[in-house]
């Protein structure tokens, strides 16, 4: 049974091999090579499909928690969601959280992945107090900032290419409610959309999302949400509101005109105003149905998200904008986000500046439309989500990350090159 | 709080009913050999539910020792799952009697001595319940695994037999056939995705229709459908095909 991504493309055969503890790793890595750990296969395109794949998702235990600090001990295959459906009614949650709980805590790290509070908390890394890893050569260490700090800032976003996440310690943060006052903005063109992130910077989560095939004087309109969590002392667990999407929607069903007219739409019901909602439709609401990413086809689709320095951001954005805007290739899920400052991991996606999420299914001219918004992306000194990428050529993605000599040094000289690597690490040649 | 005995605790599928059992409040026995192997087992439930998991050792085939572990349990289990499986191996089973002998024993004459005394001491007190993880194999012999399926269909058959018994004392017993479940047991085999369920979808099955008072079921449901047709092909075209 091979294993896919989440935007189901590319479709490989690939080799499984299954967790069954540390003695087996350690002897499944001396005996193979190109191998890549594997989670719960959120990630959108390549990053963890290879050749042969190392299947962590049932390495799931709880190890320990102390509640006076909110520390958390697990093994790297649990969840995100296992730990929200324990711990928010013992009145905690993710100190940071993407817009999935769908995912591992060993993906987490890899991915550094961030969410709405980014501009106020940073990247999962942060909460992160330190973690065991396999090594290429079978050892586990431990890494934090402290100790191994080179593999600690190599790790989170590393890919999963420095080697196994086995367990992590990490912290979680203390809520009264698991309701969010939520305040919709609803802006009309990109102008009004970037007052509005700057008006709401104040709040911890914020996020937009933007009718990307908007035009002319509409361009860059958006529904921004921002808010907190509220304190009103209700901690039941959600109600499971699940739906199912049982096939894959013929490619055709999603094209300019159903995608335009769902974005309008969508924008004439967005409503100014404050609301209170649950933790799960605030920060999860493409959770509540399953297999969404079945609505692109059997062909799959890819997310493309980049983020411009913000002296660049409004400019380049534009940009970007019109080209997709004229392309006609739009997407319903369009992700506008202002995020802080860079972290120090070597890898690591964010940066100051607006990040822009886009999904589109895959389908012919896509790629040229992509390659012609790098260069856009690149002459404003932005770069490319390796999570949700499938097709970034080598010289595009090295030019946004700095320090990308530093970790192919590393990879080099602990021989995690030749042991870990994914169809996407290789294309990148990292 | 009541107590759920666990048979065979240490497979993946018994990982997941204990835990669904736990979220649901209930305390845990689990028995199985190597219960030292259970100590990450038995935290993550404390963790995660706050709940109580008790390791007892047993060895499922070691059927004079069975009457001495259940009759320690203090207090009794308000419930017996029976997870103990062991696919073994088909064509090691027909050449070396030592084998099917081993599948027999652990998918069969086990469970049956350790649900024996749980029967026993329920019809007596008058509550309880029993669940039988048995299998879609047991449905139909056939070439690829019938000496795991011959001891499986018996088991069905004593389930069966022990529900019709114990009706009248209000205890219930419940049977269930997974079909593919993605576990250790099935690592490695080339299994289709749609028919396919994962061990935490097996578990939330179970305790749902369990909650529902139900008698006999199929996860994935559809397996109901695929068992009723395999199960109706005439014997002189069976024998003929290989599935």
């Amino acid at each position: 049974m091979s294993l896919y991504s989440w935007g189901n493309y590319p479709r490989i055969e690939n080799r499984v091999i299954r967790y069954t503890g540390e003695r087996g790793l350690a002897e499944t890595i001396s005996k193979n090579s190109q191998m890549i750990p594997y989670g719960n296969g959120r990630s959108y395109g390549d990053s963890a499909l290879g050749d042969t794949i190392l299947h962590m998702r049932n390495h799931d235990l709880f190890i320990s928690f102390d509640d006076q600090t909110g520390l958390l001990r697990c093994k790297s295959g649990v969840l995100l969601s296992e730990i929200l459906d324990v711990f928010v009614p013992r009145g905690w949650f993710l100190k940071i959280t993407p817009g999935t709980k769908l995912i591992t805590i060993g993906g987490a790290i890899a991915s550094d992945v961030h969410g709405k509070n980014h501009h106020v908390e940073g990247c999962f890394s942060e909460c992160v107090l330190s973690f065991r890893i396999m090594t290429a050569d079978g050892d586990i260490i431990n890494c934090s900032r402290e100790e191994n700090a080179d593999m600690f800032h190599a790790t989170c976003g590393g890919m999963g290419l420095t080697g196994v996440i086995l367990e992590a310690d990490i912290y979680l943060k203390k809520i009264n409610s698991k309701n969010i006052v939520q305040t919709t903005v609803k802006t009309s063109d990109l102008k009004a959309t970037f007052d509005a992130f700057s008006e709401y910077k104040h709040m911890p989560y914020s996020v937009a999302w933007i009718d990307c095939l908007a035009k002319g004087s509409k361009l860059g309109r958006c529904l921004l949400m921002a808010g907190d969590f509220a304190d009103d002392g209700d901690l039941t667990p959600n109600a499971d509101r699940k739906k199912d999407i049982p096939f894959n929607f013929p490619s055709f069903s999603l094209n300019n005109l159903s995608v335009s007219a769902f974005n309008t739409l969508y924008y004439a019901k967005g409503k100014n105003g404050v609301a209170k909602v649950d933790y799960d439709q605030f920060f999860y609401p493409l959770d509540a149905i399953n297999n969404w990413n079945r609505i692109y086809g059997r062909n799959g689709f890819t997310q493309y998200q980049f983020i411009l320095p913000l002296d660049a951001s409004y400019e380049g954005l534009e940009k970007i904008l019109k080209k997709i805007a004229d392309s006609g290739k739009g997407s319903f899920l369009a992700v506008l986000k202002l995020y802080g400052k860079a972290n120090e991991n070597w890898l690591s996606f964010p940066m100051e500046g607006y990040s822009l999420a886009l999904d589109f299914k895959i389908e012919h001219g896509l790629f040229d439309l992509l390659y012609k918004l790098d260069r856009i992306v690149l002459d404003y000194g932005g770069r490319i989500y390796l999570t949700k990428d499938v097709r970034v050529p080598e010289k595009t993605f090295e030019q946004g990350y700095p320090m990308i000599d530093k970790f192919r040094e590393l990879r080099e000289q602990t021989g995690m090159n030749r042991k870990f690597s994914s169809l996407q690490s290789r294309r990148v040649n990292i | 709080m009541s107590y759920i005995l666990i048979l065979g605790a240490k497979s993946d599928m018994a990982k997941a009913v204990a835990r669904v059992y736990a979220s649901h409040g209930y305390d845990l026995y689990l028995a199985c050999r190597n219960t030292a192997e259970l100590d990450e087992q038995i935290k993550d439930i404390d963790v995660r539910y706050s709940r109580k998991a008790v390791p007892v050792e047993m060895d499922i085939t070691a059927t004079e020792t069975h009457a001495a572990i259940y009759g320690a349990l203090d207090p009794k289990p308000e419930g017996v799952i029976s997870v103990v499986g062991y696919l073994g191996d088909q064509k090691t089973a027909e050449k070396d009697f030592s084998e099917a002998d081993r599948i027999m024993r652990t998918n069969y004459a086990g469970p049956v001595s350790m649900l024996n005394l749980a029967a026993n001491d329920m019809e007596s007190r008058k509550s309880g319940f029993i669940i039988g993880i048995s299998s879609v194999a047991g449905d139909r012999g056939r070439k690829s695994n019938y000496i795991y399926g011959s001891a499986k269909a018996g088991f069905s058959e004593y389930l069966s037999g022990l529900r019709n018994r114990l009706f009248t004392a209000g205890v219930h017993v419940m049977t269930v056939k997974p079909g593919f479940v993605d576990t250790k047991m099935t690592a490695g085999m080339d299994l289709p995705k749609k028919l396919t369920a994962q061990p935490s979808e097996v578990a939330e099955d179970i305790y749902s229709a369990w909650s529902k008072g139900k008698n006999v079921i199929y996860t994935k449901k559809r397996w109901r459908l695929i068992m009723l047709i395999i199960r109706h092909i005439p014997e002189f075209m069976f024998k003929k095909t290989s599935i």
